[in-house]
């Protein structure tokens, strides 16, 4: 039954926007989480998308897959606090490289391609209880 | 009596999975509108009905002197014939071609199509119940 493979292609973008969802959460509860400008602290994380074939039967049906997680290589953010006890010699705290506009857009444009999928999904799962529905009545 | 009710049913059959096959390939447009490098694709629905109902002008099939013989990629539901990539209208840099609102439209068309067919399956089969019925209703 092949309008099986819609609703596995729609679940596997829904996992991987939901993945790329849970990286902005965790992005954005960071954002202020000072720490030594010496030491290792958080590192802004993004999600690497691949598409996949799921069937090797129907190559043509493609989903996604989440491949890795790669950390943000840009600096850290350094601000003067001398008051604040994580200060270095220089009065300078180090605040992780986190861009809130970005994660912001980032996601919107995720949540829109969650809620592009589950209405894939309704749609299919309408088509087929059409489709079990042929005889009956 | 018996082929004549197959031949009914067969082309319907036929146009059912074509349009099923065209829902998964939408549907994986959707799944990777975010993924890097993922080219949109669309079947080319007249071309692969044509392929898959060996009209003339479909697709060449091999010529086979055993029924061991693969038939080759060109012939029937399950080959990859009139698949094809869609030119893109406005590419994004990290080399993605899926156009979702082009994308959702299609796969609403689509859907219809698709539950057009079913009504189609479902007057043929109501036909031949009357005819099999021996009261006429």
């Amino acid at each position: 039954m092949s309008m099986t493979n819609v609703f596995h292609i729609a679940a596997s973008a829904l996992t991987a926007q939901s993945m790329r969802l849970n990286a902005v959460a965790s992005n954005m509860a960071n954002a202020d989480s000072a720490h030594a400008s010496t030491g290792e602290g958080y590192k802004a994380k993004q999600v690497m998308f691949r598409a996949v074939a799921l069937d090797d039967t129907a190559p043509w049906a493609q989903g996604v897959r989440m491949t890795e997680v790669v950390e943000d290589a840009r600096p850290n953010r350094l601000v003067y606090d001398p008051k604040h006890p994580l200060a270095d010699a220089k009065g300078y705290v180090a605040y992780p490289n986190v861009d809130p506009v970005e994660e912001m857009v980032n996601m919107i444009s995720a949540s829109r391609s969650y809620q592009t999928n589950v209405e894939v999904m309704s749609t299919a799962k309408d088509l087929m209880q059409r489709t079990l529905a042929l005889l009956q009545a | 009596m018996l082929s004549k009710i197959d031949q009914e049913l067969a082309f319907v059959q036929t146009a059912m999975s074509l349009r099923a096959k065209r829902q998964e390939i939408l549907a994986s447009n959707l799944a990777n509108s975010d993924t890097p490098n993922y080219k949109a694709r669309d079947l080319d629905f007249a071309a692969a009905l044509r392929s898959a109902t060996g009209a003339a002008g479909g697709a060449l099939t091999l010529a086979t002197t055993s029924e061991r013989h693969l038939g080759g990629l060109g012939s029937g539901v399950a080959g990859a014939a009139g698949v094809k990539y869609r030119s893109a209208v406005q590419p994004s840099l990290d080399g993605n071609t899926v156009d979702p609102d082009v994308e959702r439209a299609h796969f609403a068309e689509n859907a219809m199509h698709y539950q057009f067919m079913l009504e189609r399956m479902r007057t043929s089969v109501e036909k031949m119940k009357l005819a099999l019925s021996p009261t006429g209703n």
